[in-house]
């Protein structure tokens, strides 16, 4: 059934086909992707309704988490005030431009040599289109989003064991597996091989969709021609005149396809957090936060480093240093929203319940590592003629992301070079980061040769030793959740935690933003039954 | 299902998600063997274990990343603890303990060696950076920890 067949078709009698051909599950995934039903969690930001009754609250760190509980609280009439320990508001929502300096643990010191309007993004760089809080933050604060180019057919995937280490365009590898496959599976229902599941009828509509799913020919066949041309590329492509005519490709083997494992990256931009539409803000994703500072800003304390919290049965005292002075002060409220990453917060004094300590203390912070690479041009598009879109590799810098903005444009432009998690990452945060930038260039050259011609200068970011966060995000396991989730979200006498680490969406900031408004709804009706 | 992530993401295919690398940590050490050559320190071998051959050298190419090649550890917001005379490091159980189970917000990287390794780092942190604890831990200590 062609996109065409389906759409005189009504929703109801297109989920009813579903329903029969797919069962109850794959019933529900298709309701979610034609909006009839969706789980997402945000429904509108909390009514604070009923005014504060004169109430303050204290925020600890400046996050999206911290800007949006008091962007939200001072509306509805509470007193606000935020510490933040950087000299800027976002924590990982951060961006690094041309002339940035960036000090990380350890002293090591990097200056972004990046050309004006070139930026990576260290921290988190997607917002996904069914993430409905941060997308309405964006709105309401006027941050101008632009798609993020997630899947691009044209990039590749590459594995440095498979076709002796040369990079294979996605669409080749997508269409081939897919291709092959649906080839046997014919073989299958033609054999009556599935007989006891399939029925002959619907065994007729299989075919028909195999043939359309894996681009086969009349025959049933996945081979060179025209069908399989027109999903993986042809070898020449149409044109026009005499010369016109396409010559079709050639597709791999199966052995060759499943064998390169390549496959597993065929599902990469499957899940709903990489679907399209996906978008970055446009200039770095600190637009976020910077949007946020517009409106809360006054009431943010840089350079302010939280050492201690008290609560006693009135109300909540931080203690911080100013890092600029050195100056030891306290900050008061009737209550605490703290934002701080649970790598941090373990460490600082707090008078809190020993399940909420425990949870506290309970979670890791993973290991990461981004490093952004400029170079002379946009190699990547005049050369390959990818634009946007992310390249996966087995190699330690396990992605190369090229930018999703500003194509065809002149002059020097950055990637993301690097993207690495597990050992990898641990392996990488330990060299220096001169080193991290010089390997993450060498590896990358067996992708792109070009990159060492055209390499200009790089800026790398290893998690762990960002000063402000020890790490990535919170890395939960569902035993983790079972024994502390709970303890960690509920409210502690007058202090209550928000942040991605609150959240069952890590390192994303949608969890950031969702913990906080969970927060600040649950604190709102403590006051208002106070 | 745990193992099926682990097993398609050692053929190569390093996921970029958070809740991969959770499944991944949790699936543990992979095996057998490693992934790639490596570099000289034996770092870059696999991104679910770490090649490192001996103490020195895991502690220069991962420990360090954190507790700094001088082990001296760093402070900003928090805190790298310093494990140049640090009373804990007595306790050759103790920095078992913490290398393989982790300890606030320092991941168990000890899941991602073998026993003989985090014996290995163990013993160097005992004795190094003005340490001298001569009473080594054994990888049979690492083994019953786990």
């Amino acid at each position: 059934m062609t996109l065409d067949a389906a759409l005189p078709m009504s929703k109801r009698d297109l989920l009813a086909l579903i329903g029969r051909t797919g069962g109850a599950a794959a019933m529900y995934f298709a309701m979610s992707n034609l909006g009839q039903a969706h789980a997402s969690p945000f429904k509108g930001v909390p009514v604070l309704d009923g005014g504060a009754k004169g109430a303050s609250v204290l925020i600890l760190g400046a996050g999206v988490a911290g800007l949006t509980a008091a962007y939200e609280l001072r509306r509805a009439g509470y007193k606000v005030q935020v510490l933040e320990y950087n000299d800027k508001v976002g924590g990982r929502s951060w961006t690094l431009r041309g002339g940035d300096t960036y000090t990380e643990l350890g002293g090591a010191v990097q200056n972004c040599g990046f050309a004006e309007g070139n930026y990576i993004n260290p921290g988190p760089w997607r917002i996904p289109h069914n993430h409905y809080a941060i997308m309405h933050y964006c709105h309401e604060l006027g941050v101008a989003l632009e798609p993020f180019m997630q899947l691009n057919y044209n990039a590749y995937i590459h594995s440095s064991k498979a076709f002796d280490g040369k990079p294979q365009r996605f669409r080749h590898i997508q269409a081939d597996f897919m291709g092959h496959v649906s080839e046997l599976l014919v073989k299958a229902v033609k054999k009556d091989a599935l007989a006891d599941t399939v029925t002959k009828e619907d065994g007729e509509i299989l075919l028909e969709a195999l043939r359309e799913i894996g681009a086969l020919d009349k025959d049933f066949r996945y081979v060179t021609g025209p069908a399989s041309s027109v999903r993986r590329g042809w070898a020449k492509g149409p044109g026009g005149g005499l010369t016109a005519e396409p010559i079709a490709s050639e597709p791999m083997t199966f052995e060759s396809v499943l064998r390169s494992g390549m496959w597993s990256h065929i599902t990469d931009s499957m899940d709903t957090t990489h679907h399209t539409a996906i978008f970055q803000p446009v200039g770095g994703m600190d637009m976020i936060p910077r949007a946020f500072a517009k409106k809360v800003g006054d009431v943010v304390r840089l350079n302010s480093k939280v050492t201690a919290i008290k609560q006693d049965e009135k109300g909540v005292t931080a203690s911080y240093v100013d890092t600029k002075t050195g100056e030891k002060l306290t900050a008061q409220a009737d209550w605490c929203i703290c934002t701080i990453p649970l790598s941090i917060l373990s460490q600082i004094e707090m008078n809190v319940g020993a399940d909420m300590a425990a949870a506290i203390g309970a979670v890791p912070y993973a290991a990461s590592l981004k490093v952004g690479l400029e170079f002379k041009r946009r190699f990547w598009e005049q050369d390959e003629q990818i634009y946007g879109g992310i390249t996966m590799t087995d190699l330690p810098i396990g992605q190369i992301s090229y930018p999703s903005s500003k194509y065809g444009s002149a002059g020097p432009a950055s990637l993301l070079g690097a993207y690495g998690f597990g050992a990898f990452a641990f392996e990488f945060t330990s060299l220096p980061p001169a080193e991290r930038v010089a390997r993450t260039v060498e590896w990358g050259s067996r992708i792109h040769p070009q990159y060492k011609e055209e390499f200009l200068n790089g800026i790398a970011v290893g998690w762990h030793r960002v000063p402000w966060t020890q790490g990535c995000f919170g890395q939960w396991t569902d035993e983790m959740r079972a024994e502390h989730y709970k303890n960690l979200c509920q409210i502690d006498g007058r202090i209550m935690l928000a942040g991605e680490h609150a959240s069952y969406i890590p390192a994303w900031q949608e969890g950031g933003i969702l913990s906080a408004l969970d927060t600040i709804g649950r604190l709102h009706q403590r006051v208002m039954a106070g | 299902m745990v193992l099926g992530a682990a097993a398609a993401l050692a053929l190569g295919c390093m996921a970029a998600s958070a809740v991969a690398q959770t499944a991944a940590d949790a699936a543990g050490r992979a095996k057998p063997g490693a992934a790639f050559a490596g570099d000289a320190d034996g770092a870059f071998q696999s991104p679910f274990s770490f090649g490192e051959p001996d103490g020195e050298k895991m502690y220069r190419r991962v420990c360090a990343g954190c507790h700094m090649p001088d082990g001296k550890g760093a402070k900003g917001a928090g805190f790298y603890p310093a494990l140049a005379g640090n009373e804990n490091v007595a306790s050759g159980d103790y920095v078992v303990y913490v290398v393989v189970k982790g300890m606030h917000g320092m991941p168990g990287v000890g899941r991602m060696m073998t026993d003989a390794q985090v014996a290995d780092v163990v013993n160097y942190v005992r004795t190094s950076f003005g340490n001298k604890y001569r009473d080594k831990v054994t990888a049979a200590q690492v083994s019953a920890v786990r």
